[in-house]
């Protein structure tokens, strides 16, 4: 069980807490203006990458703020937890997400 | 030993205990309003419960509050809208939204870490404290008075399942009582 340090509530355990994809996935800033591939890749394609990835996660249980979390895919571990308007922190092993 | 566990629906609940939710920016006029009327302030933090007279507030969220009452319904929403009138905020009944249950007696942690993921233990959950968490999978809102007085708040229609599991969880610690009351 994943547990998550909710930046409002403190740490609870994965089951309160809702997945809410890769983070930092700006919307267009001219729909109209992309290709069809473009609007598809936004759409639809994300990284999974092997290491730290930025993820969205709201806490639907509690609070039910969205934040955002860096979580290393191969051990799980939870790198670091910022709410939605803090700047992306550097952790410390690195590595694009 | 009297360690017998009592579960009761919440002499609160008959007639219905008032309930308004609030949604207010913490930083704004209208919270410091609310606060006016109130006489406390609004709770800043997960957990805490504030209370005056009549009213407990509970923090559901950093800009959404519950208020339990023991005043009319509809003075306690018209007092509140009455403190927003100006402001950009929002002001509902929810009294009928959740049910209260009263779970007491020296057992109650006992049967409440059964099927709660919080720890519910003194030294992490101080008395008088609310957390929006899970009971048997289902959302609750978990208020501890004290270690011996825990009242549960489900929406209204998870009481029926949330009675009958905490029936069955607290069994073992009354297996003498079986009138069900």
């Amino acid at each position: 069980m994943l547990q998550l340090k909710c930046p409002w509530c403190g740490p609870r355990d994965e089951t309160e807490y809702h997945y809410g994809g890769q983070a930092h996935v700006p919307y267009p800033e001219d729909p109209s203006a992309l290709t069809d591939q473009e609007w598809a890749q936004y759409l639809f394609f994300r990284d999974n990458p092997k290491g730290p990835f930025a993820e969205r996660w709201s806490h639907t249980i509690g609070c039910r703020r969205w934040f955002n979390v860096i979580r290393d895919t191969r051990t799980y571990e939870v790198l670091a937890v910022y709410t939605a308007t803090d700047p992306r922190p550097d952790v410390a092993s690195g590595g694009q997400a | 030993m009297a360690d017998l566990t009592l579960l009761r629906r919440s002499p609160l609940e008959t007639p219905f205990v008032s309930m308004a939710g609030l949604r207010v920016d913490p930083d704004s006029d209208g919270a410091r309003s609310i606060e006016g009327v109130l006489g406390a302030a609004l709770p800043r933090q997960c957990g805490v419960v504030t209370r005056n007279g009549a009213h407990s507030v509970l923090w559901l969220g950093p800009d959404e509050w519950l208020f339990v009452s023991e005043a009319e319904t509809r003075s306690l929403v018209a007092d509140l809208r009455a403190a927003t009138v100006d402001a950009h905020a929002a002001v509902v009944d929810l009294s009928a939204n959740r049910a209260v249950f009263e779970l007491a007696g020296v057992n109650a942690r006992k049967v409440l870490e059964k099927g709660c993921p919080v720890d519910l233990h003194p030294r992490v959950l101080a008395d008088d404290t609310a957390v929006s968490t899970t009971l048997a999978r289902v959302p609750v809102l978990l208020w501890k008075v004290d270690e011996t007085l825990f009242r549960i708040l489900p929406r209204s229609s998870f009481a029926p399942y949330v009675e009958s599991w905490l029936r069955d969880a607290m069994e073992e610690f009354a297996p003498w009582d079986q009138s069900g009351s």
